[in-house]
């Protein structure tokens, strides 16, 4: 069912038919579809101050989407409410994904049910041998026989050689005395391993060079396209979404999607910078 | 002594391995009189007689330390402790005394019934008495002697009079004084020149329950060039009624030898567990003590080595986890007293609910000693906010040509450590197991391969239930 779904809607786009105004405030309904990631009206608060003030998105499987923003704009945060961070306080709005909803559960739950957060600043687990670390996470997200099989040792060697991992890099500690580019890739690993309905990417081309960029927009096709997953690219740049069309862009500014567009957006982003739409977010 | 001892005595010259024939257990207290009983019951050579009364007299006048926790020293009542109980006493306690929460530790750890039922000092675990001859046979084709200490004792006095008391006089302290005067069970080992036991020597202690002993006492001798491993305890909680246990361990690794010694121990958590253990390394001998401890009220240990001989060498790798109402002392002590010696120490601490860690420490590196080097790192990882870590460490360098080396640590586990892991489908308790577990890797590691499984799992268990 869903590769049909997927078929219609890759038709629907070479045909050219832009979903949008059809429904929600950017990416479209089709054929009545369930949302893959669907946000309405969030608002949340860290330490009592507000920092998102109302987010609509809606997310169908196969899209890739870029969220754009200047530092302090509201990005991360997104992207941590997304995934559950405790420390932030959702005091209005829904999340569902595949019509679940994501508010009543934990980080633990959220992830078992298909959401990946590539981190910022992914954290070391000194001692934690990145080999057993990866078992061990495949077999909690997606059951005890998917971490045994010949599938994810192959899948393990792929996704090592298209990143440009040395074997040896099994044997090292998470995150420990990682390059910023290592701890970038690795990301980028466990997403492939991990096979998420919906990868969120938090400012994953930060710390890498035009090579590592590459590689990792390589490695995030590789594992969304042609998929019914869905991809959120968190950035400030450009650059990663020159490798990564996204399917869609919004732009975020003081915790509100002020515009969202087709690919072409990032481009005048790119050259206009963010001022010209300031006026938009009062 | 009662008259059920008496007559036990008696049946003692029948048949001392007869486990079912007769109980002794002395009243509780201890007087010379009871040093003397237990040494006739023994039918032991005079010389050893007299040590162990000078031993509980010096026990007798010696005051507590005057350090380390003292308020729970001081908690303990001698007159309240049996000195002697025939191991067979085991056999007549009933699993269903164990306490619920230890019995289904065992369940999860998925040791098997049977040896739940030893481990928990229940049963003798005779199905594996077949195992432990085979292993005794291979060794003592090498010319390895391997045998509890009384009975080595018996057959070898010669070299039990040579090295008994050589590296831990019962001057050394009180608790030494004390097993000194009342000890019972434990190893004798000695491996001939040139010798290398191959396998860690450790089924021995986990399906022989002659050697657990509230005053156990090991005597471990590798002569010449020789080499091994011997693996002590189980990370299974060691469920004990008895609540004061004060081993004393003696190791001797003559020009050459390599001996490790490793560790694991889980006491329920009524238990004082004083420990004196000490080796000399002659010239170019290495001693390696791999220790870890869990459980108990109040553990204080701390792993010495004493180089006597050039180019020794030494290694204390030790854990301790406490949690609540727990105090683990502990620490290591070595003493550089030959030139081109090396050291080195890492002691890792977690500490949970309001339990405390605390590394004490010692280096001394005397003034003839040529070109030493001394390494010493302690970590500490704090689970909450009521939990404290402290660090004692000491280093008396008597030699400028010495090298050492000192770091320590303190860290907590952060909402973002957990987190992270969270989001790969952990839920939080699974994150902090996987944090601790990493903490621990570098001691985990050094064990052989079922006990690091064991110990996982174990810390698994203890992390269960933490997160509020």
């Amino acid at each position: 069912m869903n590769l049909f779904r997927t078929l219609i809607e890759k038709r629907i786009w070479e045909a050219g038919i832009d979903k949008l105004g059809i429904k929600g405030q950017f990416g479209g309904e089709a054929m009545g579809e369930v949302a893959l990631l669907e946000i309405n009206g969030l608002r949340t608060s860290i330490d009592d101050t507000d920092i998102l003030h109302g987010i609509n998105l809606k997310i169908m499987p196969g899209e890739i989407h870029a969220v754009m923003g200047r530092n302090g704009s509201g990005k991360s945060t997104t992207a941590n409410v997304l995934m559950g961070h405790p420390d932030y306080e959702v005091t209005d709005g829904t999340i569902y994904l595949d019509g679940k909803d994501l508010l009543e559960m934990e980080a633990h739950e959220r992830a078992r049910s298909g959401i990946f957060l590539s981190f910022q600043y992914p954290q070391a687990v000194p001692g934690l041998q990145v080999g057993n670390f990866l078992r061990r996470s495949v077999a909690a997200v997606r059951g005890e026989e998917a971490a045994k099989g010949a599938e994810f040792r192959s899948t393990l060697k792929e996704g090592m050689n298209r990143l440009g991992l040395d074997r040896s890099f099994l044997s090292r500690y998470v995150n420990d005395g990682f390059s910023g580019g290592e701890k970038k890739r690795f990301e980028i690993l466990q997403m492939m391993l991990l096979k998420p309905r919906l990868a969120i990417l938090d400012e994953t081309d930060s710390g890498l060079d035009i090579d590592g960029i590459r590689t990792v927009a390589e490695g995030i096709d590789a594992a969304i396209r042609g998929t019914t997953s869905g991809a959120l690219i968190i950035t400030h740049y450009n650059r990663i979404l020159e490798h990564v069309k996204p399917d869609y862009v919004h732009v975020l500014i003081n915790g509100r999607i002020v515009k969202s567009g087709g690919p072409e957006l990032a481009s005048e982003l790119e050259e206009r910078g963010y001022d010209w739409l300031e006026g938009d977010a009062e | 002594m009662t008259d059920e001892a008496r007559s036990a005595v008696g049946d003692y010259k029948v048949g001392w391995h007869d486990p079912e024939n007769a109980t002794i257990r002395f009243d509780f207290g201890l007087s010379e009189q009871v040093v003397r009983d237990i040494s006739a019951l023994k039918n032991e050579p005079e010389w050893m007689t007299e040590i162990r009364v000078k031993a509980f007299h010096h026990f007798e006048n010696r005051p507590m330390p005057t350090w380390g926790n003292m308020h729970l020293l001081e908690e303990i009542d001698f007159d309240k402790v049996c000195y002697y109980l025939r191991s067979s006493d085991a056999t007549e306690k009933n699993w269903d005394d164990v306490p619920e929460d230890i019995r289904n530790t065992f369940d999860r750890l998925g040791i098997p019934e049977a040896e739940q039922k030893w481990l928990s000092g229940v049963t003798a675990q005779y199905e594996s008495e077949a195992v432990y001859h085979s292993i005794r046979e291979d060794l003592e084709e090498q010319g390895v002697i391997f045998l509890d200490m009384d009975s080595g004792l018996r057959e070898y006095e010669g070299i039990v009079k040579e090295y008994f008391g050589s590296v831990i006089p019962y001057t050394d302290n009180k608790f030494s004084a004390l097993n000194t005067a009342v000890w019972s069970g434990g190893s004798f080992i000695y491996v001939p020149s040139g010798v290398h036991v191959e396998m860690p020597v450790q089924a021995y202690f986990r399906i022989n329950a002659k050697n657990m002993g509230q005053f156990e006492r090991t005597l471990i001798i590798a002569d010449e060039g020789s080499s091994i491993h011997y693996v002590e305890g189980c990370t299974a909680p060691t469920y004990s009624t008895d609540s004061l246990h004060s081993a004393v361990v003696e190791l001797i690794a003559l020009p050459g030898a390599h001996i490790r010694y490793s560790t694991v121990q889980n006491w329920s958590n009524n238990v004082y567990n004083l420990v004196t253990k000490r080796g000399v390394a002659y010239d170019n001998a290495t001693i390696e003590w791999v220790d870890g401890n869990i459980g108990s009220k109040l553990t204080m240990k701390y792993p010495a080595v004493i180089l006597k001989g050039e180019g020794a060498h030494a290694e204390v790798i030790s854990v301790a986890y406490s949690g609540e109402g727990q105090h683990q002392d502990a620490g290591a002590k070595i003493h550089h007293l030959a030139s081109n010696t090396t050291s080195k120490i890492l002691s890792k601490s977690i500490s949970k609910d309001g339990g405390r860690g605390s590394y004490r420490g010692m280096v001394t590196v005397s003034p003839k000693a040529e070109n030493c080097k001394v390494n010493v790192v302690c970590d500490a990882l704090l689970l909450d906010e009521d939990s404290r870590s402290d660090t004692y460490p000491t280093m008396e360098v008597g030699n400028s040509g010495a090298r050492c080396e000192h770091e320590a640590s303190v860290s907590k586990v952060s909402d973002d450590q957990l987190f992270y892991l969270m989001s790969r489908g952990h839920t939080e308790e699974e994150a902090l197991a996987l944090i601790v577990n990493g903490f621990f890797e570098p001691f985990t590691r050094e064990l052989p391969m079922e006990y690091a499984v064991e110990l996982n799992q174990l810390m698994a268990l203890e992390m269960e239930g933490s997160i509020g």
